[in-house]
């Protein structure tokens, strides 16, 4: 399969502190690809990195082979880039229907139109009510986002990054916080993805990881440690030596 | 030379009185545009002392300065403690009050004409020191605001209450975390900086003017200093308000009616070039 | 679409259209505002003040209540238009009036998108600087060429022909009145129909969460440019209206007084929903006028308790009293205010 994204030597410093030490990535398309690591291991830096929310101190980054490194975040939404955050980034005051309905305005390029109404072109107000059926929002699709439970917050948090059609989707622990009796809908959503659609997986949970993955790389102190087939890695001892906190001459 | 001495004067006195923002702002976050109205406040309780109840000059200020910290530390136990927390829409709204009040207040009980404090003979003129003229109230401005700088620069650095305040700016939360009263040290800052704004009214009325639009008239100077200067150190407002000091002086001398627009357009220029200020640190806030 | 989607698309765009609709309680505002053309004669000078006031207020609310940017420097804006028209006026650049607002409105704009990538970057505090240096700047440049701006005097001189070629400005102030309330309308109807397109609620997931805005693909700091000359230009507009109703222009316009002035009268009548401008000058006015009887000069004595007090009281609680009203105004068609923030104090 082509590789879809690619980082090539990614560093990123903040002062004395290493974040990002050479991450050479490369994700196929179509690919169940999740990153592991300790906490604090650097997976939400990889992440800012790729989304362009954090610009790197050396490195590039690919997109179909493009070099994507120096382009905005919301650039990178236009190519096809797509995220969802470890916490819920929503929208307080915006009903899920409106939310929906800006994402979706924007990727049809009728975001900037200022002359008329939102509602009013039938092709974005279906998009929404296809979200809402799949994400099952429909009983408080017209209730502002603030006051939301949780569980449905984090389902608009996906829904969201949907609404965007990425071709690439980075998914920051979406089960993250999300109650045991709700977590099902979140892990039967992201296994509901579609096939074309290329998927980045940050988690912790290792039912989820290895129920979805097919390939995992392990991130360590903002480098990448090993790689491969879920079976290798779950077998591989310095994983193991390295999430229980072993000592481990690297 | 003189203009140099004069600019250095001026900024010396710009430093005192805007210190107290610089380390409010950068401890609480907080915009406190009323800063302004502490040192109006200074200026006039001197008016007062000296004026019209005989007291020396020399012993007017350090009363001014306890005026200021006084008033710095009832109205922020009372007031500005409720506002910490809230938006900096609502904390620009609550000081624009303040200065609304403030003004309003001293055109009432003092009258709009501008004031002068009766300056003691020793410390009027100037003498000469190798062709150089040096105004003696200038030269005085420069050895009180110099001492208090020094004072300032021991205090933060080598005394308990120092590192304290430094824990705390740098960082509220782990400070809290560590023991440290952080509403305390940050009332007596208040009020400390309030105290060092009021004897810079008082010090400065001689040469700023002073009348009850003194706050609004003066905000942006302020807002240069700490912006410019950043609120991570002494030194960083310090230099900002020499630069300053000194670019308004020259400027009013070399090209007088565009002085104002030059000073306002190289800080704007600051500004975009560098938000966070000339000597911010790199991991500032 | 299944069977299931076909109602639910339905409630959707009901939803959505909803939110646009006009109700009832507008309308009627918007009829009792007309006839106040016919009804109060006597009362023409200060409703004109009112207008302006509100226009001004509306134009800030367009940055602060829909994009979040605190600015205390926009009357610089005002004071451009109200010399532009001033100029325009005096030199006869353009006879009739209505074209010189819209040309000061636009000079106005201009310098308002010219400054614009200022107040894009840094936080808070340095945007509150930029525009109060703006402001300050602009009144340093009119003092400085006084030959043009008439320095501290205002500008002298100032003639404005007859509106539309047949009305002229009396002194009773009946045509300024009536050019002035359809001015703020006009530019009221463009404003509505900008803050409820998808451009507006752009503006407001923006001013939510622009972390989040940009990961949806917008492109943030563009679409706070337009609405800051658009902003600007709407001030200047109002600056415009107030030289030609009153044939002057001063430096005063470009106050850091004025510019905390509106920024009060806006936060009075309430952020993000259009109305807090026009409701915030009646109320604004009626106050100044009620406390200037008390106490003559020292009336900012008490609008700066008046806003101490709505900040300690808080202007979520505050907002929370007008809930009946705003409950009816729901009842009766649907107007969806925005401004209702989260407890944690955006503006």
């Amino acid at each position: 399969m082509p590789v879809v994204l690619e980082t090539r030597s990614l560093d990123k410093h903040f002062g004395g502190i290493v974040a990002a030490n050479q991450v050479s990535l490369q994700i196929q398309k179509g690919a169940r690809h999740a990153l592991i690591g300790p906490n604090g291991a650097g997976k939400t830096t990889v992440v800012n990195l790729l989304t362009g929310v954090l610009k790197p101190t050396a490195g590039q980054i690919l997109l179909d082979g493009r070099d994507i490194t120096r382009l905005q975040p919301h650039e990178r939404v236009r190519l096809g880039i797509a995220r969802t955050f470890q916490i819920n980034q929503l929208f307080g005051d915006l009903t899920p229907i409106e939310t929906l309905g800006l994402a979706i305005s924007e990727r049809l390029g009728l975001g900037t139109d200022w002359w008329r109404i939102v509602g009013s072109k039938s092709a974005v107000t279906e998009e929404i009510v296809e979200l809402i059926e799949r994400f099952r929002l429909g009983d408080v699709m017209s209730t502002r986002t603030a006051i939301l439970p949780y569980g449905k917050q984090r389902l608009l948090e996906i829904a969201l990054a949907i609404a965007c059609k990425p071709r690439v989707l980075l998914l920051d622990e979406p089960a993250a916080g999300v109650p045991e009796d709700e977590r099902h809908e979140i892990l039967a959503t992201v296994a509901a993805l579609p096939e074309d659609v290329t998927v980045l997986l940050i988690e912790h949970d290792m039912d989820i990881i290895f129920s979805f993955a097919d390939r995992i790389s392990v991130l360590v102190n903002g480098a990448l440690f090993v790689e491969g087939e879920p079976d290798a890695v779950a077998r591989d001892p310095r994983v193991k030596a390295v999430y229980l906190g072993e000592a481990f001459d690297a | 030379m003189t203009i140099l001495f004069d600019g250095i004067a001026y900024g010396m006195l710009l430093f005192v009185l805007a210190c107290g923002l610089s380390v409010t702002l950068g401890l609480m976050n907080f915009i406190n545009l009323a800063h302004g109205a502490f040192a109006m406040a200074g200026g006039y309780i001197t008016v007062v002392l000296v004026n019209r109840l005989g007291v020396p000059f020399l012993l007017g200020l350090p009363l001014a300065f306890l005026f200021g910290a006084a008033l710095g530390a009832v109205l922020e136990r009372t007031l500005y403690v409720h506002v910490y927390a809230k938006s900096h829409l609502d904390q620009v709204l609550f000081t624009i009050g303040l200065v609304f009040m403030a003004v309003a207040g001293v055109d009432y009980v003092m009258g709009s004409s501008q004031q002068f404090i009766n300056i003691p003979t020793m410390l009027q003129g100037q003498f000469d020191v190798f062709g150089v003229r040096i105004g003696r109230y200038r030269l005085m401005i420069i050895v009180i605001c110099g001492l208090l700088t020094v004072a300032l620069q021991f205090i933060l650095a080598s005394t308990r209450f120092g590192s304290r305040l430094r824990a705390a700016v740098d960082d509220q939360r782990v400070a809290r975390g560590l023991g440290i009263n952080v509403g305390a040290v940050f009332g007596l800052t208040f009020a400390f900086g309030s105290g060092l704004a009021a004897l810079g009214g008082a010090l400065g009325a001689e040469i700023l003017g002073l009348d009850p639009n003194f706050p609004l008239k003066y905000l942006i100077y302020f807002l240069i200093v700490v912006t410019v200067g950043g609120t991570s150190s002494i030194t960083g407002p310090f230099v900002a308000s020499i630069l300053l000091g000194i670019g308004d002086v020259m400027g009013k001398y070399y090209v007088p009616t565009l002085s104002a627009f030059v000073i306002y357009s190289i800080m704007i220029v600051m500004l975009l070039w560098r938000p966070q200020g000339l000597f911010a640190r790199a991991s500032a806030r | 679409m299944s069977d299931i989607s076909r109602p639910l698309a339905a409630q959707v765009t009901e939803f959505l259209l909803r939110r646009a609709r006009w109700s009832p309680i507008e309308i009627a505002f918007w009829l009792v505002a007309a006839s106040t053309i016919w009804l109060f004669p006597a009362r023409h000078l200060i409703l004109t003040e009112i207008c302006i006031w509100a226009l001004f207020a509306l134009s800030l609310d367009l940055i602060l209540g829909y994009a979040g940017i605190i600015s205390l420097g926009h009357a610089a804006f005002f004071g451009l238009g109200a010399y532009a028209a001033g100029l325009i006026g005096k030199y006869d650049i353009i006879g009739e009036p209505a074209l010189a607002l819209v040309a000061s409105g636009l000079a106005a704009a201009g310098l308002g998108f010219a400054t614009s990538f200022l107040v894009l970057r840094g936080s808070d505090l340095t945007r509150l600087m930029v525009t109060f240096g703006i402001s300050l700047l602009l009144r340093e440049l009119a003092n400085k060429y006084s030959e043009i701006s008439g320095g501290a005097d205002g500008l002298q001189g100032v003639e404005i022909k007859p509106l539309l070629g047949a009305f002229r400005f009396d002194l009773y102030g009946h045509t300024g009145y009536a050019y002035s309330l359809v001015v703020l309308f006009v530019l009221f109807l463009l404003a509505r129909r900008v803050v409820q397109s998808p451009f507006g609620l752009s503006l407001q997931a923006i001013r939510g969460n622009p972390l989040r805005s940009s990961a949806v693909g917008i492109a943030t700091n563009w679409r706070l440019v337009a609405i800051y000359t658009l902003s600007a230009g709407y001030a200047g507009v109002a600056g415009a209206l107030l030289a030609q109703t009153q044939a002057f222009a001063s430096l005063e316009m470009f106050s850091v007084e004025r510019s905390a002035d509106v920024l009060l009268i806006l936060i009075i009548g309430g952020t993000g929903y259009l109305y807090g401008g026009i409701i915030g000058a009646l109320i604004f006015r009626f106050l100044q006028d009620y406390l200037s009887t008390l106490t003559a000069r020292y009336w900012q004595f008490w609008i700066g308790l008046i806003l101490i007090a709505i900040v300690l009281v808080g202007r979520d609680r505050i907002a929370g009293w007008t809930t009946p009203l705003r409950k009816l105004a729901d009842a009766l068609g649907r107007w969806r205010p925005g401004w209702r923030s989260a407890a944690g104090g955006k503006p």
